[in-house]
């Protein structure tokens, strides 16, 4: 009787020391968040001062003092609609290619489809220098038109094209050739048919597609200039002094305004948002 | 409207009566794929052209426009510019780094995750969470978490008594923050990969091998290694390949520095192209990286040919 509740007990102790231990392990990946939160409603004063996560006194006016210092709301604006449009495109357009390669017969298929992955392995450092003279040249510099078009075109738009493919491959064919049969045209059985059939493909190419161009950075550095055109990652990175120190307390500030609202979707949809990064990782 | 029997004539001139079934498909498909044909040809095909062209031609804010000068870049790159080897050293020293170490924590978080347990939804979400945060994000609050002195690493080091660097001011510092900062960001990517790898496997096999008195351990070396072994190459390759990539979080952790002691590949071709504004060096950089890449992935795909 003694013996088995001790065994019992010895598992119950196993337990709360994985979890214990898992919790250490947990810190450097949960401390930063809370840390640039309390640290964004510090003052300057007390942002290097004797370390507290609740801050003395709750400095909100800096959250005031974002938006003042620069056009934060116009910034913020910027990365949300070019997120929102490089979506759109990127699930219309890739999933259009995708189901040509999953579903049409034509002459060149294989070798299209061999020219399309060849570009998912080629960095864009590789072909950002030409683009850049591209963009100039097509007079597209300092607006917004490169942080759509190179994203959508670019790698982002193949690695959805594959996710939608490898989907509609699975499909079953019968009530696409059904909708044949009632006289949709071809691109009416995609639209109507295959598309509403491959929700799930569509939400996980729409979630790192949209992630990916909420964070995208190197692109605006290159072609944005204007303060008011600028994307939440160049915002970011521009609370500095006029001699380039950060202005941590409104720096992070900032940040947790950016960070936090991708946060509590990513704590809603998780299951999802997680699944979707499998599948496109298996696929790189 | 009611369906006309099949005599070829059109209804709404769609249905041409010269065209074969056959063809019409091979049309359409073309049509379907056009979008993403031309955005590859003009912003990824044209600019690879274009790439190798530039590399082999002088273009700096001196001789504004190009001219040809042979492989001339390639051999500064290679002989007589000191910086590349160094960049070259640091990246190979970063990603040897950062690939062994994101491995194994992305393992063994992964089969400590791969099972159910109460509480293994909340740590799998946690250890993912900066994988969706973004880069600079995450490398602006890790900047300001090593600052010198006043840094929140620094003064927890002090509490216990130890007075720790400052870390992105001393070149090997600096890389090994940058480094296990860019390691906490990404591995939650790896570890699901190898949860979902796990969970692949039988369940059958372990419960036989248990049956036989094997231990844990003998458990993992003779089985679940084993079969991890495919999961483990590609991680091991997109990772590598990514380590080559890092570009946002140098930038904003280090800015290349101290005394260029994180100056990798991305950044260095960054520097040289768009601040020094020397299009055919930079340009030379990137086809450097371009076959590093590339010979990456024939590894790869050679390592996976033998495997199977």
């Amino acid at each position: 009787m003694t013996g088995s509740l001790t065994q019992r007990q010895l598992r119950l102790v196993k337990q709360v020391c994985w979890t214990l231990s898992l919790c250490i392990v947990a810190v450097p990946f949960v401390f930063p968040f809370l840390w640039m939160i309390s640290s964004g409603l510090k003052g300057p004063s007390e942002i290097f001062g004797r370390p507290s996560l609740i801050p003395t006194a709750f400095r909100w006016s800096n959250y005031l003092e974002v938006f003042s210092y620069q056009p934060f709301a116009a910034q913020y604006f910027n990365s949300l609609y070019i997120a929102v449009t490089v979506t759109v495109l990127t699930l219309f357009i890739s999933s259009l290619a995708g189901y040509a390669l999953a579903r049409l017969r034509f002459a060149g298929a294989a070798l299209v489809a061999l020219f399309l992955v060849s570009a998912l392995m080629v960095p864009e450092e590789v072909t950002i220098i030409p683009n850049f003279f591209l963009i100039r040249w097509l007079g597209l510099s300092d607006t917004h038109w490169p942080l759509i078009l190179l994203p959508v075109f670019g790698p982002q738009g193949i690695v959805g094209t594959f996710l939608m493919r490898q989907y509609f491959l699975a499909l079953p064919k019968e009530l696409e050739e059904a909708g044949k049969m009632d006289g949709l045209s071809r691109f009416g059985v995609w639209w109507r048919i295959a598309l509403p059939m491959s929700r799930p493909a569509l939400a996980a190419v729409a979630i790192i597609t949209f992630l990916n161009s909420w964070n995208l950075f190197l692109e605006p550095l290159i072609f944005i200039s204007s303060l008011e055109k600028f994307t939440l990652p160049l915002a970011l990175s521009n609370f500095t002094d006029p001699y380039g120190s950060p202005l941590w307390h409104l720096q992070l500030a900032a940040t947790t305004l950016a960070v936090v609202p991708i946060l509590i979707v990513y704590l809603i949809a998780q299951r999802q948002i997680i699944e979707s990064f499998a599948l496109s990782g298996v696929k790189g | 409207m009611t369906m006309k029997p099949a005599t070829g004539v059109t209804v709404r001139g769609e249905r041409a009566p010269w065209l074969t079934l056959k063809m019409r498909e091979a049309i359409e498909a073309w049509l379907f794929i056009s979008p993403t044909l031309a955005g590859f040809l003009i912003f990824f095909a044209g600019p690879l052209v274009a790439v190798v062209w530039y590399s082999l031609s002088e273009w700096n804010l001196l001789s504004q426009q190009a001219t040809f000068v042979g492989l001339a870049n390639y051999n500064d790159a290679l002989f007589r510019n000191p910086d590349f080897w160094l960049v070259v050293r640091n990246s190979i020293v970063f990603a040897v780094g950062l690939v062994p170490l994101n491995m194994a924590l992305a393992l063994a978080l992964a089969l400590a995750l791969s099972r159910r347990f109460r509480g293994v939804v909340f740590f799998r979400t946690v250890f993912f969470a900066p994988v969706v945060t973004s880069a600079v994000a995450w490398a602006i609050v890790w900047k300001f978490l090593l600052q010198g002195e006043a840094g929140f690493v620094n003064q927890l080091l002090a509490a216990i008594g130890i007075q720790g660097p400052n870390w992105l001011r001393e070149p090997d510092w600096a890389m090994v923050a940058v480094i296990v900062t860019r390691v906490i960001k990404m591995v939650g990517l790896n570890m699901i990969l190898y949860i979902a790898a796990l969970q692949a496997i039988p369940r059958d096999y372990e419960a036989a091998a248990r049956l036989e008195g094997a231990s844990n351990w003998q458990i993992f070396r003779m089985i679940i290694w084993p079969l991890l072994g495919p999961t483990t190459l590609v991680i091991m390759v997109i990772t590598t390949i990514g380590s080559f990539k890092v570009f946002d979080h140098i930038y904003l952790m280090t800015g290349g520095g101290p005394e260029n002691g994180t100056l990798v590949l991305a950044f260095y071709i960054y520097q040289q192209g768009f601040q020094f504004f020397d299009v055919g060096y930079a340009s030379a950089l990137a086809m450097i990286m371009f076959v590093i890449v590339m010979g990456l992935t024939v590894v790869q795909l050679a390592l996976r040919r033998r495997d199977t």
